[in-house]
């Protein structure tokens, strides 16, 4: 199993024992994104970002944990003050930060943007979101948080919010296959996760099931992963109130729930999580935007060769 | 007075000298057969074809091209659409060679993804790429870089 120059583009390339190998050298790379250590693991390595969609958490996890491995970021800046704003095709441009990096994030609004990409260099491309695509970086550290709060093997999840058009769950559910995971559904009917994915879920053999609210779902769960339900996909503000206040997470919910239970949000939040619910121990989604920072830091010195 | 069997298939198309005989299209689908060998636009040959013919599994299309024999590209696309199809190349009245289409395992720049924000639509200078798969006679394409799956009307999204 080698990772030197592997483009991350889709959690569909990744074997069980891929993503083991990553969340294993996340975990022994964690103090040192806690700064407790030090590390000059990427010392002399360029990893550039092309961002053509806003972005905080991927943009600066990624220099964080480029930063923390003593290698230096490449920044595209505003799209105005580049040759896009000439014309130049995400192609040209690709190749040309090829010469520049060791490694590139694209995040880019158009699906296959990063499948694209990695046919063009020989340095590695890593997907930092395609439109309506993937994520996989994303999916690596919503593993790893399950994994450091929770357990992975058969875990209990349930999946609540806009499960639709949501592209971190439909990844984060082929990844949970792997690991025997039982999944419960939360959406409204508008919202509900396409009938492809669960059936490909289920020719996996998980179990899963689809309920209408997180109250029937509270009680059995391990991990809640909830998700950002977006105003824009509701032509009536009223009926967009009706649902998010019917998956809204409060401290009065949460007396149901399993005294383990940990609550993951990929942020940010709009208004499914009460405030309140931060101070309880279910709380994890900020942690879990900590933990974007080694499994960044393991994806990238494996795919730049300092690690094996 | 009804006319034998060997008139009538006279009648209907004559056998030809030398070029390509498409058997057992998927009945409806040999005009998109010519789409995708070019016809009539990039071809001066003569092309017989025959819609809704009696074949031994029910109805099927037949096309016969003069003149010219389909290299291995052009019988991948084709059989995209025309999963049963047989390519018989004909040489002097004789059929030199007779085979099968074969599903190929990727099809390259013969469809065009459906999904509008797929990056194989937009103007940047990439081809459509899919992986093809068959599930009970029924062709998959799925998209090589947005993943989204053309499971049925394949000939609507020929390019």
């Amino acid at each position: 199993m080698t990772f030197k120059d592997l483009h991350i583009i889709s959690m569909k390339d990744f074997s069980r024992d891929m993503i083991d190998h990553i969340l294993n050298t996340a975990e022994k790379l964690e103090p040192i994104a806690r700064g407790m250590e030090k590390s000059d693991l990427l010392d002399g390595k360029v990893l550039s970002l092309l961002f053509f969609e806003p972005s905080t958490r991927t943009r600066m996890s990624f220099e964080t944990a480029m930063m923390r491995l003593g290698g230096r970021v490449l920044n595209l800046g505003s799209l105005e003050a580049t040759s896009i704003a000439k014309g130049e095709t995400l192609a040209d441009t690709i190749r040309v930060v090829g010469g520049y990096s060791d490694a590139i994030v694209l995040r880019h609004p158009k699906e296959g943007s990063a499948r694209m990409a990695s046919e063009l260099v020989s340095v590695p491309i890593i997907n930092g979101g395609d439109g309506a695509g993937h994520h996989p970086t994303q999916t690596f550290l919503d593993l790893y948080t399950i994994r450091r709060e929770s357990h992975m093997d058969n875990v209990k999840i349930a999946l609540a919010g806009d499960l639709k058009y949501g592209r971190t769950v439909h990844s984060l559910c082929y990844a949970l296959s792997l690991y025997g995971a039982e999944i419960t559904l939360v959406s409204p009917k508008e919202l509900r996760m396409p009938d492809e994915i669960i059936t490909d879920l289920k020719t996996c053999n998980i179990k899963v099931t689809q309920v209408d609210s997180i109250e029937e779902a509270i009680s059995n769960v391990e991990v809640l992963y909830v998700t950002r339900i977006q105003k824009e996909r509701f032509p009536d503000p009223a009926e967009y109130q009706k649902v998010a206040s019917s998956l809204l997470i409060t401290p009065q919910l949460l007396k149901k729930a399993n005294p383990k239970l940990k609550i993951m949000h990929p942020l940010p939040r709009a208004n499914e999580i009460d405030p309140r619910v931060d101070e309880t121990e279910h709380a994890c989604y900020f942690e879990q935007s900590f933990y974007g920072v080694p499994i960044r830091m393991a994806l990238l010195s494996l795919i730049m060769g300092a690690l094996e | 007075m009804t006319p034998n069997t060997t008139q009538e298939r006279e009648l209907r198309v004559r056998p030809i000298e030398n070029g390509t005989v498409i058997d057992h299209i998927t009945a409806g689908q040999s005009l998109n057969v010519l789409r995708i060998l070019g016809i009539p636009n990039l071809s001066e040959d003569v092309v017989s074809v025959v819609i809704n013919a009696s074949g031994a599994h029910g109805k099927k299309d037949v096309v016969k091209i003069e003149n010219r024999e389909l290299n291995v590209h052009e019988v991948d696309r084709i059989s995209l659409i025309a999963p049963n199809a047989v390519i018989n190349i004909i040489r002097n009245y004789d059929v030199f060679d007779k085979k099968q289409v074969v599903i190929p395992e990727h099809a390259k720049g013969v469809v065009r993804c459906i999904n509008p924000n797929c990056i194989s639509n937009s103007s940047e200078p990439v081809t459509s790429k899919f992986t093809v798969t068959s599930d009970v006679d029924k062709i998959l394409l799925r998209c090589e870089y947005c993943e989204r799956v053309i499971s049925e009307n394949i000939a609507a999204h020929l390019l």
